[in-house]
């Protein structure tokens, strides 16, 4: 068996007891990489000597007896948008080409903490940008599925490194979905937790109110085990929660008895492929299987969804993406004019059209005479998007429908046209608009494509989502089906 | 509503990128069709809703006044595309 099938809490019992090394475990995952990342390009830098030296570090210190961390010897991906210090951290932009951070997230300190080991940045849709992660401007990430299709976007990079067993788990960010989409193409665990649960301090902003960090893994316990380690109050975030921080492994029991499920007819109606639906229905029969019950609902602003999170998300991403001048760091494109062509310059090489598009968007929803009309409209549309789901909450404990309403597409075939791409995330976005935790889990195979199951929950009750989607793996296979590679 | 082209090119303006013809008569047709899209928002009466700025229940979060160390100088002329004494170095704004 490969290592790659053992879960995380297993290895780390595996290392503590000497039957493999943290070397062994970064060898396994250097070479898989080396074998199958030249087809899917999940990486866009490789720290080799960096994890190894880590390992070596981390052999030496179980051999010495010291305390080991939640995460030992395990090697990880990072999305490229979460800064490492001294590892170059591009957003897959040519602006950030050789950026080398000065300081870690604080994210990546908590892995570092707890004793992981960086394998290397993954890639994704330039700056987070998009669905697919054909925006990455260093090249596509290919669907460890089919070559031809897309990972999903934007940790189309952290998804499809764990989809083909390249890294124990990874890292991603998601915005409008960018974590529960891509695990949906791809077959794999993606949770979205609440907004404020981990920190974004060094997280390069996209649209500050909706990112969220959070675990792409094989299954719903390495989940638990990485929220684990990076869930947590941080002063350097002043958008981060101040919250008890639960045993989430010990959420998971496998008991749903009793349990409330509310399925939004939005959610499996029009425009949900037969495919997925029928998959999501054979999902909720399985937990009513064990005890849950489920109750179709409305939520009756979704199709407002899409609308409000495109002009909120590009408004914060002009606002945010305005520090890339070309000055203090970044691609710089100087042809000898004034201060203001250096801006103009840098600014319009460095971003790729994906960006740009974004940046116009939301400067004209920001700009005087439009705020109300587009801005403001969105922020109150927001609100009854929240409240469709807190009168839900009232009632039911869960609710679950697919992540997406198809499985991955073909590579370039929605990329002439924004406004589809943009509905391939109808079903996440309302979910980070409210805030709430969700995860992706695999639920079936639709024409030998992956389909994910979302579960979301109320605001911090990660371990309720858990447990559902614990539940459900525990009585299912879907978990354990991979790509053929 | 609908943009122009000479709306995309102040909105560029504004934004600070430069943009080609070609970029310029691509981003209105794509802004139009995005913004006919947000029309739909028109549908919802909004008058009595109070926006969301954030979705958690915190303000005004500030940290105790401490005086610490920051970045040290080379640190953070670092990843400086170019500097000159400590300075980031710009193009000259004044003649």
């Amino acid at each position: 068996m490969s290592l790659f099938e053992y879960r995380l809490p297993e290895l780390h019992n595996m290392l503590h007891n000497k039957e493999v090394s943290v070397s062994e475990l970064t060898e396994e995952s250097l070479s898989v990489i080396a074998r199958r990342d030249g087809d899917i390009h999940a990486f866009l830098t490789l720290n080799e000597e960096g994890a190894r030296a880590t390992a070596r570090s981390l052999d030496d210190k179980l051999a010495s007896g010291e305390s080991r961390g939640l995460l030992f010897g395990l090697p990880a991906g990072i999305k490229d948008n979460i800064v490492t210090k001294g590892l170059r951290t591009t957003c897959a932009s040519q602006f950030l080409t050789n950026f080398r951070p000065i300081y870690d997230a604080t994210v990546t300190a908590m892995l570092r903490q707890a004793d992981a080991v960086t394998i290397g940045k993954l890639n994704m849709d330039e700056f987070a940008m998009g669905g697919s992660n054909e925006n990455s401007s260093f090249g596509v990430v290919r669907n460890p599925w089919d070559l031809e299709r897309v990972p999903g976007g934007s940790s189309g990079g952290s998804a499809a490194s764990v989809a083909a067993g390249e890294v124990f788990f990874a890292l991603g960010s998601d915005t409008g979905g960018s974590i529960r989409q891509p695990a949906s193409y791809c077959g794999v665990v993606g949770f979205k937790p609440t907004y404020g649960l981990v920190s974004r301090y060094g997280l390069v902003a996209f649209a500050s109110s909706l990112d969220q960090i959070g675990p792409v893994t094989r299954n719903v316990e390495d989940s638990a085990y990485v929220l684990q380690a990076i869930a947590g109050y941080d002063p350097k975030d002043s958008t981060s929660a101040k919250v008890d921080i639960p045993d989430y492994l010990s959420a998971l029991t496998g008991d749903i008895t009793g349990l409330r499920i509310a399925v939004p007819k939005e959610y499996i109606g029009e425009g949900v492929d037969a495919s997925v639906r029928e998959s999501v229905l054979a999902a909720l029969k399985v937990l009513e299987g064990l005890g849950a019950v489920w109750e179709e609902v409305s939520l009756p602003h979704t199709e407002y969804a899409v609308a409000a999170y495109y002009l909120l998300s590009s408004s914060e991403a002009s606002s945010n993406l305005a520090r890339f001048d070309g000055v203090r760091y970044g691609a710089r494109v100087d042809e000898g004019g004034g201060l203001l062509e250096l801006y103009l310059n840098s600014r319009s090489r460095g971003f790729g059209p994906e960006v740009k598009r974004r940046i116009m968007l939301g400067t004209y929803a920001l700009s005087s005479g439009y705020y109300d009309a587009y801005y403001l409209k969105a922020q109150k549309v927001r609100t009854l998007i929240k409240q469709d789901f807190d009168e839900v909450f009232k009632k039911y404990d869960v609710v679950i429908g697919p992540t997406a309403p198809t499985t991955a597409f073909k590579l370039g075939s929605q990329t002439e046209d924004p406004l589809t791409m943009y509905l391939n995330d109808i079903l996440t976005i309302p979910v980070s608009l409210a805030g709430i935790p969700a995860v992706s889990i695999p639920c079936g195979l639709a024409d030998g494509l992956p389909v994910g199951l979302q579960i979301i929950g109320r605001e911090f009750d990660e371990t309720t989502v858990l447990r559902v989607a614990h539940a459900f793996e525990q009585n299912t296979e879907h978990h354990k089906q991979r790509p053929q590679l | 509503m609908s943009i122009t082209v000479k709306d995309v090119q102040h909105v560029a303006k504004l934004a600070r990128l430069q943009l080609s013809p070609e970029e310029e008569a691509t981003f209105t047709e794509q802004m139009n069709a995005i913004l006919q899209y947000a029309e739909k928002l028109n549908e919802l009466d909004t008058e009595n809703v109070k926006p969301t700025t954030h979705v958690l229940q915190v303000s005004n979060v500030m940290r105790d006044d401490v005086i610490k160390e920051s970045l040290s100088q080379d640190e953070v002329l670092l990843n400086a595309p170019d500097h000159e004494e400590g300075h980031f170095k710009v193009p000259a704004v004044l003649e």
